[in-house]
Order: C-alpha cells, then sequence, then structure tokens
C-alpha cells in the first residue's frame, strides 16, 4: 500500500486510518516512522520529484518479503514542497509479533534511502537546489559512464 | 527508435534515438560534456527495470531511464 500526495502529509489523519485499517487484523504491532522537515542551513522547506513506475515496483517487492514474514507495509510520501517542520514521509509496519516489524521497519526505511527514485531539493530564497550531498546513487550507477 | 528519459535534477529533454544495445547509448551520450558527471553516478533502467550492464540489447518501443542520486523522505 503506497500513498503518494501533493504537498505535506497529514500525518494525523494518515496514521489514525492506518491504525483503523488494520485494527481486526490480528497483527500485535503497528510501528509507524514519520520524517519530518527540519530546520537547518537556512532552508525554508523540501521539494521531491518521483519516478513512480519505478518506485511502485520497488515498493511491491518488499511487500512481498514483507508477506513472507506476515506482515505489511504501507509507504506515505509528499510530491513537490514541503515546508519546515510539516511531513513528507511515513512508512509502516503491521506485524503478528513486535521483532519482524522492528526489523522491518529498520531494513525498509534504510533502503528507501538507497533506492526509492525520489530526489530531493532544498528550497532556499525561492529556488530549489538538488541536495547532490545527501544523496546516494542507485545500486548499479554509473555503467554508461565507463569508456569502452 | 528508443526513448531515453533524464529523471529528476538532469534538466535535459528526452531524446529519441536508433540505437540497438546499451553501449551504443554509453557512446552517444558520453559526447555530451552536460551530462558526463551524471553518467557517472547514475543508474540505468529499460522499460521500468534496473539494469547492471551495458550488455542488453534493444527494441523498437524501449524506454530508457537515467536515475541520478536518490534522496527520498
Amino acid at each position: 500500500m503506497l500513498y503518494l500526495y501533493d504537498g505535506a502529509l497529514d500525518v494525523p489523519t494518515i496514521l489514525k486510518n492506518w491504525y483503523e485499517a488494520e485494527a481486526t487484523s490480528n497483527y500485535g504491532a503497528y510501528i509507524p516512522f514519520v520524517g519530518t522537515v527540519r530546520s537547518e542551513n537556512n532552508i525554508s522547506g523540501l521539494s521531491f520529484d518521483i519516478y513512480e513506475p519505478i518506485l511502485e515496483k520497488w515498493f511491491d517487492s518488499w511487500q512481498l518479503k514483507a508477506k513472507a514474514k506476515g506482515a505489511i507495509i504501507k509507504m506515505a510520501h509528499s510530491r513537490g514542497d514541503v515546508m519546515l517542520h510539516e511531513s513528507s514521509y511515513i512508512a509502516a509496519v503491521f506485524s503478528p509479533k513486535r521483532r519482524v516489524a522492528l526489523m522491518l521497519i529498520e531494513e525498509f526505511v534504510e533502503d528507501f534511502k538507497a533506492s526509492a527514485p525520489i530526489w530531493k531539493y532544498d528550497l532556499k530564497q525561492n529556488k530549489r537546489i538538488y541536495a547532490l550531498e545527501r544523496s546516494t546513487a542507485i545500486s548499479g550507477s554509473g555503467i554508461l559512464g565507463v569508456f569502452s | 527508435m528508443v526513448r531515453v528519459e533524464f529523471l529528476g535534477p538532469i534538466q535535459k529533454k528526452p531524446l529519441e534515438l536508433e540505437i540497438k544495445n546499451l553501449n551504443e547509448l554509453a557512446h552517444i551520450l558520453q559526447k555530451d560534456k552536460e551530462l558526463s558527471e551524471w553518467l557517472q553516478n547514475s543508474a540505468v533502467a529499460v522499460n521500468d527495470t534496473l539494469v547492471n550492464s551495458l550488455d542488453v540489447e534493444l527494441k523498437d518501443g524501449d524506454k530508457i531511464s537515467l536515475l541520478p542520486p536518490v534522496c527520498g523522505g
């Protein structure tokens, strides 16, 4: 279950909806992670581009991994601008027991940072500046730059 | 004809090229100096599946995407 929104996420509503959707699914653990835009480097906010076809494939592969452990993953992310102290990202794992959920949420969020096709920009003085130094090259990058 | 798309911060319009494999694409894109840094740090997808090698044959209608370094969240 992947949900994309224009602008900031309505965190209380999303967490409540997810909780209520699974309230009688017999999961013993619900572990959400919420990512919020912090004030740093004089930014007024962040902005995001998403390439949805590959994001959906990446997410589906994680949903299969979770299913093999009896768990499910939900994720919400913003497109476009998200201002200071607003939230752009929520990931959550529901699982029968806490250990699986604790492990999966860490593995999922780390791989999300390294692999999900989302690009981040700092909003600064009415400019949108690609955050290259905080970004990670996807595994296998650089093959078109090799001279043969 | 294959279509080449440059995603995220790569400010370049899509290309339509008559090429048979990714090696040919590498040779064409390496001539564009503005792309040199992006070629070093971007991943490549063919029809929305990431590939790890240039050893990929292309057919008419294929879509190639260049994905620069990512940072969601």
